[in-house]
């Protein structure tokens, strides 16, 4: 089974990857035929079969609501590609 | 063909905890930016959330108060998506499971009392602030400050009950107050503590089908909500008639024009792939918990109203107006409370003072007015030390300087005259100036009493009791002498 | 014995008796990555002056008799998933290449707080994704024995450094088994804690539901001791159990007397190398002959594993790399860019490897609309059907034997085009991931090229002690299992 071009593009585009079209094949293929050994799934029946989340039980982890001491922004914006002054830089949204 | 307009509401309500969602950041508004981050809600690689116990605190909290059904266990789940203003990739929010279902609110709204129901309310951390490095025609980058990244939000959907802009104006305001009343959100608009975004679309009057509809977003006031929603319907409504089809998309409200703008083309379907976030543990709140915090709500606003009709005898109009907000509902108790005359309380509340108020863009807890001064200043004009037209000029200056009562009125002398002497020796030398306006009155022209208390009031400069006046008017006219 | 020969054990009692300092087996440590990281590319950043700081502190300690425990002086290798604060940390990975964190990982601080000594970062598969550490950005880790031959991955950079003793123990990750495997195929030994044993706060994400750090070592005895000196509950991990962590190395007496081992049914049925499964039965073999009972059972969902993981760990990691945008930290493509989205697509393209982004997408796919419930949901759901199958299986025995690949270690190069191959050798050790339970690799024989084989003891959750004790039993039992590498 090959998954078809227009789904690898639709899923790199939610992934925010490029592709190069030899890729696409390569993907195309390779996808294809893992979702296709998983498709053995199909036939375990999970009828009333809860998913599971978390291996353990637990429920209500939670934290007191005290204020700690931030991190220093020259801590934060250490290993920002594009530092400014105080905040992250990035190119604009739009064209 | 008549449309009606179905209008569904989304509102974000920041919450008043001291620290973030999911690590111990300040929350508080209005910092250098980035200097209230740390690894965790900056998303750098190997970090892990911990739940603050406050924000389920106060979500329950707004959750009761709005009738919510309480889940008696509710799951985290990641929301996908990629923006410079969210570092982890992906928003921790509440999908399947969230923390209430159902619930409503009753509002108020073109003369008719209608109950909105809620969909859901559930929990989310706020994502950061993207602002443009010069403006935003000529910025070729934009800035990140991620302080605001993980403050709590609880999120409130409306089922689409809403039929008109005033009803949804109507239904924020009245939110609004609920949230400052339960003190789990300040509702700052313009700050952003409290957003709204709606959905809007037209169908058949009298029919049950939807039709098409538009998010609207980027309103940031109520009135901004109302007219965008305005706008937005007869916009709808044209293209219907015109014989169109509406198209499914964003729309942005601007300003500075007047107008919604479509999105179209510039948004990308989004596909949130949402599942449960397995970095956190399910939230199942204990029964107990949950009884003694809604044991614990505070009187809202509806009650109060309710209770300000029964117990002061005011009309609704007037409790409603009293109770728009917890301070300026107890600022009127607190009053009567010294000058037991509720009604006289709620007049000069509803007239002067909210007047002032909004003449100097005051809120009542910053009002230089205090009860206690209110109330001495309506004393005073109980017991005739002042006349009502004196406790006005004294109430201005009471509001300009923050005075007491007392204090301003033996300082300008305005102590009003009530002595029948001295005020007859000025009725009767006004008397004696106008021999032929006597002499009509007499003749029948009744009307002319304004008058001489009018010249009365000039004399005395306002301070004669006008009581005494008119009585020693109407006894000397009338006797002939 | 050299001195980075030792045991974490042996340098502790030499230490103490003050026969050698932290310095000398420090120095010793580093001369020999220095002689052989070429070879093995074992490292990615070698710590020198760090390690040798830490080393005179620990000394220090030592000295003035203020020693916090076994580990104090320890030369130690930390595969660079973990964050290490000042310390570079790639996670195998161009896009992590020059990030320097700003904060200690749990574990780290644990370590550190225990005056241990960190040598490096070790290499691994690229964000711990992979079963060969052939998919790091700076190349394979080598078998020490056999440098065509890969040590296993994700963790194949610690074991390697353990087996070669370019470190005196080391720490891994173990999310399908990234640490059972490479100590199988390095000869060493390797435990995944059970789920919520260890902090993971620190832990750069693979898949969160999956993710457990633990120790390698070269043998049983410092295994147990490096556990205890990680395990424990942190309030940072809202996934971490507050329970109490036993006295590991206490336990260990070298008796099976009355355990029941359990042997899957499903596990022997045909694909293992000859060798591999001569090594295994000659081990239970062993334990059956040190009075432990010998008990057939069934994990009639084994075949289902595969499947379930490789659906759930990149469903996972697909959310969990999504912050690698380019925009905080890490590797950003060079510019122009026609706007942020260019910028974003570009940097993650370039940043990740090729066996991440099929990772990626193929978890994307999983979760994207109209897939969540066939994929993602329905694995989640039989993966609850797996864990009862263990919950049944520990009905009637205590600890369950299973080989921890079923080859010994293959060429450099021999795999990696077929994923889905590489993927299915998995099978042994992802069922333990997906029910969250303890489990050891420890040596039990090599094949006739001389090549190492573990085999695995998995146990019950939180019952780490009965898999080390059965682990130490054999390696008391078999000292021959264990072989040192030829190199250096």
């Amino acid at each position: 089974m090959k998954l078809s071009r227009e789904a690898v593009q639709h899923v790199a585009m939610l992934a925010r990857i490029e592709l190069t079209p030899e890729e696409e094949d390569l993907y195309a293929e390779q996808l294809g035929s893992i979702l296709e050994f998983f498709d053995r799934l199909k036939g375990v029946d999970t009828t009333r079969v809860e998913p599971t989340s978390h291996v353990l039980e637990i429920v209500n982890v939670l934290r007191e609501d005290e204020r700690r001491e931030s991190y220093p922004p020259a801590e934060i914006l250490r290993n920002a590609p594009d530092p400014s002054a105080s905040f992250f830089r990035v190119p604009k949204i739009l064209d | 063909m008549e449309y009606e307009a179905v209008i569904g509401l989304e509102i974000h309500a920041q919450l008043l905890t001291e620290s973030k969602i999911f690590c111990g950041c300040s929350t508080a508004f209005g910092a250098e930016p980035n200097s209230q981050t740390c690894p965790v809600c900056t998303g750098m690689p190997g970090v892990l959330p911990v739940f603050n116990r406050k924000v389920l605190e106060f979500a329950l909290r707004a959750a009761l108060a709005l009738h919510g059904e309480i889940a008696p266990r509710s799951v985290f789940a990641r929301k996908n998506y990629f923006y410079p203003d969210l570092p982890k990739g992906y928003q921790i929010s509440q999908f399947e499971l969230p923390l209430s279902v159902g619930g409503y609110l009753e509002v108020d709204a073109d003369g008719s009392s209608r109950r909105i129901r809620l969909r859901r309310i559930h929990m989310e951390e706020d994502a950061g602030k993207l602002v443009y490095e010069g403006t935003m025609e000529t910025a070729d980058a934009s800035l990140v400050d991620l302080n605001r990244t993980g403050v709590p939000l609880i999120e409130i959907v409306t089922e689409p009950d809403i039929r008109t802009p005033a009803e949804a104006g109507a239904f924020l305001r009245k939110l609004r107050s609920i949230l400052r009343y339960l003190q789990v959100c300040d509702g700052n608009m313009e700050q952003g503590s409290f957003r709204c975004d709606a959905n809007v679309s037209l169908r058949p009057a009298g029919t049950q089908g939807l039709g098409v509809k538009t998010e609207l977003k980027n309103m940031n006031s109520f009135r901004f909500v109302e007219k965008a929603l305005q706008y937005e319907i007869d916009r709808q409504r044209a293209v219907l008639e015109d014989g169109g089809t509406i198209v499914q998309e964003t729309r942005l409200w601007d300003a500075s024009r007047g107008v919604t703008v479509g999105m179209r083309g510039k948004e990308e379907a989004h596909d949130y792939r949402y599942f449960p976030d397995p970095d956190l543990v399910p939230v199942v709140p204990d029964p107990a918990w949950v009884e003694e915090i809604r044991r614990s709500l505070p009187e809202l606003p509806d009650e109060k109203e309710a209770r300000f009709v029964r117990q002061y005898g005011l009309a609704w109009q007037e409790a409603k107006v009293l109770t728009s907000s917890a301070e300026l509902a107890d600022f009127f108790e607190k009053t009567v409370q010294r000058f037991p005359k509720p009604k006289a309380v709620s007049n000069w509340m509803l007239s002067e003072l909210l007047r002032e108020l909004r003449r100097q863009d005051l809120e009542i807890d910053a009002c230089p007015v205090t009860p206690d001064s209110l109330a001495a200043m309506l004393a005073m004009i109980e017991d005739g030390t002042i006349s009502g037209k004196i406790g006005k000029q004294v109430f201005e200056e009471m509001m300009r300087s923050g005075a007491a009562p007392e204090a301003i009125v033996r300082e300008k002398g305005w102590v009003q005259i009530q002595d029948e002497s001295e005020i007859a020796s000025v009725v009767d030398k006004v008397l004696g100036e106008h021999p032929e306006e006597v002499a009509a009155f007499r003749k029948g022209k009744e009307k002319l009493l304004a008058f001489f208390v009018g010249q009365v009031m000039k004399a005395t400069r306002g301070k004669a009791s006008p009581k005494v006046v008119n009585d020693l008017l109407l006894r000397r006219l009338k006797s002939g002498s | 014995m050299k001195l980075y020969e030792e045991t974490i054990q042996g340098v502790s009692e030499k230490l103490l008796r003050r026969e050698v300092s932290s310095v000398e087996v420090t120095r010793s440590v580093l001369e020999r990555i220095g002689s052989l990281n070429e070879r093995l590319n074992a490292f990615i950043t070698v710590t020198e002056e760090t390690a040798l700081e830490q080393a005179r502190e620990a000394d220090r300690r030592i000295a003035r008799g203020d020693v916090p425990g076994p580990l104090c002086g320890i030369p130690l290798a930390i595969k660079d998933v973990l964050s290490t604060r000042g310390i570079r940390t790639t996670c195998g990975s161009r896009m992590l290449a020059d990030f320097v964190p700003v904060f200690d990982a749990t574990v780290i601080a644990r370590l550190r707080a225990a005056g241990a000594v960190f040598v490096g970062k070790t290499n691994m598969d690229e964000f711990a994704m992979g079963s060969s550490t052939e998919t790091s950005f700076t190349g394979p880790c080598r078998n020490p024995f056999d440098l065509s031959r890969v040590c296993g991955g994700s963790s194949g950079g610690s074991a390697c450094a353990v087996a070669a003793d370019l470190c005196v123990a080391a720490i891994g990750s173990d999310t399908g088994g990234s640490i059972r495997q490479p100590a199988s195929h390095c000869g060493v030994v390797g435990l995944k804690p059970t789920y919520g044993r260890v902090s993971r706060f620190g832990l750069v994400a693979y898949a969160s539901s999956l993710d457990q750090v633990g120790p390698i070592t070269k043998d049983v005895k410092d295994c147990a001791l490096l556990l205890q000196a990680i395990a424990g509950y942190d309030p940072q991990d809202s996934t971490s159990v507050d329970r109490e962590v036993p006295n590991y190395a206490a336990l260990l007496d070298g008796e099976v007397r009355g355990i029941r081992i359990g042997v899957p049914r499903e596990y022997f049925v045909g694909g293992l190398e000859p060798d591999v499964e001569r090594c295994i039965r000659k081990a239970i073999g062993i334990w059956e002959a040190s009075g432990a009972a010998i008990v057939e059972v069934s994990l009639p969902h084994t075949e289902y594993a595969v499947p379930v993981y490789y659906l759930i760990a990149p469903a996972e990691a697909s959310s969990n790399l999504a912050r690698y945008d380019g925009v905080k930290y890490g590797y950003r493509a060079k510019g122009p860019f026609r706007n942020l989205a260019d910028m974003v697509r570009r940097t993650r393209s370039e940043g990740f490897g090729s066996e991440v982004k099929r990772r990626i997408m193929l978890g994307t796919y999983a979760l994207s609309s109209g897939y969540y419930d066939a994929y993602y949901r329905k694995a989640q759901q039989v993966r609850t059907l797996i864990r009862r199958d263990f919950e049944g299986a520990f009905q009637s025995c205590d600890v369950i034997v299973a080989p921890a690949a079923p080859t010994t270690a293959f060429r450099i190069g021999e795999k990696i085009g077929d994923p889905l191959q590489m993927y299915l050798s998995d099978v042994f050790t992802v069922s333990a991931n997906l029910a969250g339970l303890p489990g050891i690799s420890v040596p039990c024989g090599t094949s006739a090229e001389g090549l190492p084989v573990g085999v695995q003891v998995l146990g019950r959750i939180f019952d780490e002690g009965t898999v080390l004790r059965v682990a130490y039993a054999l390696e008391c039992r078999d000292p021959q299992a264990r072989k040192r590498p030829a190199i250096g």
